[in-house]
């Protein structure tokens, strides 16, 4: 080659070189530009009120005589909503992932990867006004035959697999030919007692008022089933990658089927679940459109804690319901606060993010470069 | 070939910056109240003028303000007027605003149409609100708790209500917070033990009005002032608009007789009566 076509052909690479740099360079600038803004503006609020009053009163009233910007309920009702997301997505997805990698048919899984990736894609406002429009009344009209029905949804199968696996244990030290008629007696006994259980229970839901349908639960559920296609198919595809030759060098060795699974399969996967499950939660803990129309927007702290029937405040939907009448020039504190509760939002994903990686790296290091 | 497309993208964008730029569009925005009559008063102007373009947003009173100051609409619909720091931020801007009285309206305190209470006192409500009274047995209605809803605080209906009914008190903590009036509708129409308020325009036979002090929310109780919770809606410009423009035509719409037939079918009362 010549000396000017090398040259040329240096030139070239050192300027696509350059390009991908910059390309990479401005998403990082961007995302920190953005962190650096609402810091920038989140700081004034911190001066002007102190930092007790955000995180330590509970009464939120920014356009009163005088404003009081005590936001404590209002982490507690994003924490609130986000922990009942994660109670219906997170044993939902995982069981749906490990179900379609490997123990459903092939083709069912390439049949349904495809819809629940769909799923994810459908707009928000879509899931809130479903939430306000139809689920809200619903559960003010039947919430309680709604409560019983899950009740008996969740409690009948795994009430019927822990009896099974119950007498199974128990009957393992009896003589053969007594066994199968001991673990019938049992298993009997038993689902008499599961069933007559679970009446009691339907029946003590079913007289359960739901007074206001837009509250805690109804976002809670809205937001998990948001969450559950990211959850699927990224916990999925990391199962997936754990590879054939794993599980049938597993096989191989002599393990059942549940041996491999829970044993070899999913730790090997592990770090992809976590991400995924942490990807579902991201997602749940920053939605706006679904709280701000269906979660009733009541700055209050649930009491007891743990009752997903009041409504509550998150801190999405309070920064985009206050947003209009918080101007730079007009009321400085209002407009700073929602800065600050913005930082806050950013501070939590920063955390969650950080607490993954940690988790993923221990992990890698744990099964000393299995994945 | 490549930089003849590139060359024809720019034009295109030149010219689609220029056109933004002309008098025959107008943007609103602002009230969830005034926006029906907004945007009814734009179909019926884009009908008889086709070259115009308007467009209205409804983001609530206090965003309309913020728009206008901001420059990025040239009228902004608002059911209170603006507050002295608005005004301020304005001429700060060198925007001089000019609210023109466009309608009358009154805001109804509604409930589900099978709720049995039949009337309230504007004592009660606001006890209502305040969250010292807690069920309907207390004024005579069945034994279940009162969700009361109340718009978010952006909204000029809220202010309104803040004003005359709360008096400036602070609303009980397990108040539910709604974006617009439709929203507010819609919850008291589906839920038996809700007590809401919205403008006068926004009732109709899926929610119950309750009369206040003994007095309806009609049209006349408004315009002769018996109702007492009333308030006239606003349009806001920079300024009187230029006489003749398109901006100037629009604006004075509710002079005309068929604006005020406009403002009627809505369900808001005219200023002035032909």
């Amino acid at each position: 080659m010549s000396d000017a076509a090398s040259r040329l052909r240096r030139l070239a690479a050192f300027f696509s070189k350059g390009l991908l740099f910059l390309a990479t360079a401005l998403s990082l600038v961007a995302v920190l530009l953005i962190i650096l803004y609402i810091a920038r503006d989140a700081i004034p609020f911190f001066k002007l009120r102190g930092l007790k009053e955000l995180f330590a009163s509970a009464s939120w009233f920014p356009s009163g005589h005088p404003p009081e910007f005590g936001a404590l309920a209002i982490f507690i009702g994003s924490g609130l909503v986000t922990l009942g997301a994660i109670v219906v997505a997170v044993p939902l997805g995982v069981a749906a992932a490990i179900a379609l990698s490997d123990i459903l048919p092939y083709r069912l899984r390439q049949a349904v990867k495809p819809v629940i990736e769909i799923l994810a894609a459908l707009p928000s406002v879509a899931y809130g006004f479903f939430a306000l429009v139809i689920f809200a009344p619903l559960l003010q009209n039947r919430g309680g035959s709604l409560l019983a029905l899950a009740a008996w949804l969740i409690a009948l199968p795994l009430g019927l697999l822990l009896i099974f696996v119950i007498t199974e244990i128990v009957t393992r030290r009896v003589r053969e030919d007594v066994a199968q008629a001991a673990r019938l007696i049992l298993a009997a006994t038993l689902v008499v007692i599961l069933v007559r259980g679970l009446l009691a229970l339907s029946s003590l839901l079913g007289r359960v008022a739901i007074s206001s349908g837009t509250n805690a639960l109804n976002v809670s559920i809205i937001l998990g089933i948001m969450a559950l296609p990211t959850i699927v198919s990224v916990a999925e595809d990391s199962l997936q990658a754990a590879g054939r030759e794993l599980r049938e060098g597993s096989y191989a060795l002599g393990a059942t089927r549940a041996e491999t699974l829970f044993k070899v399969v999913i730790p090997a996967a592990g770090s992809g679940i976590i991400a995924a499950v942490i990807l579902g939660v991201m997602r749940a803990i920053g939605e706006t459109m679904v709280v701000w129309m269906a979660s009733g927007n009541a700055a209050q702290i649930p009491s007891p804690w743990f009752n997903f029937l009041s409504p509550v405040r998150t801190l999405t939907a309070t920064i985009a319901g206050d947003m209009g009448e918080a101007d730079q020039v007009l009321g400085s504190e209002r407009y700073h606060v929602l800065f600050a509760l913005a930082l806050c939002l950013l501070l939590t994903s920063f955390i969650a993010n950080l607490a993954s990686e940690w988790i993923l790296r221990r992990q890698q290091r744990r099964l000393g470069g299995l994945k | 070939m490549k930089i003849a497309s590139i060359f024809l993208t720019l034009a295109l964008l030149a010219g689609g910056f220029g056109f933004a730029a002309d008098a025959n569009k107008i943007v609103v925005d602002g009230s969830t109240t005034v926006g029906p009559i907004a945007k009814a008063f734009a179909e019926f102007y884009m009908k008889q003028n086709p070259g115009v373009n308007i467009t209205v947003s409804e983001s609530g009173s206090g965003n309309g303000a913020k728009s206008l100051v901001n420059k990025s609409c040239q009228v902004a619909s608002m059911s209170r007027l603006l507050k002295l720091n608005e005004y301020e931020a304005a001429v700060h801007s060198e925007i001089l605003p000019v609210a023109h009285v466009v309608a009358l309206d009154g805001i109804a305190m509604i409930v589900h149409p099978g709720n049995p209470v039949s009337k309230l006192t504007m004592a009660q409500v606001k006890d209502i609100y305040l969250g010292k009274i807690k069920n309907w047995n207390q004024i005579g209605g069945p034994n279940t708790a009162i969700v009361i809803i109340s718009r978010d605080t952006n909204s000029g209906t809220y202010e309104t209500f803040e004003g005359k009914v709360m008096k400036g008190e602070k609303i009980a903590k397990n108040c539910e917070y709604v974006g617009s009036n439709g929203a507010i509708r819609q919850r008291v129409q589906s839920t038996p033990a809700a007590l809401g308020y919205v403008g006068i325009g926004f009732l109709d036979n899926t929610v119950k009005a309750l009369p206040i002090d003994g007095v309806n929310p009609t049209p006349e109780t408004v315009k002769n002032g018996s109702y007492p919770i009333a308030r006239p809606l606003y349009m806001v410009t920079d300024d009187y608009p230029k006489m003749g423009s398109h901006l100037y035509r629009y604006i004075n719409l509710y002079l005309t007789v068929k604006g005020q037939a406009i403002i009627e079918e809505i369900g808001f009362i005219p200023v002035t009566s032909y």
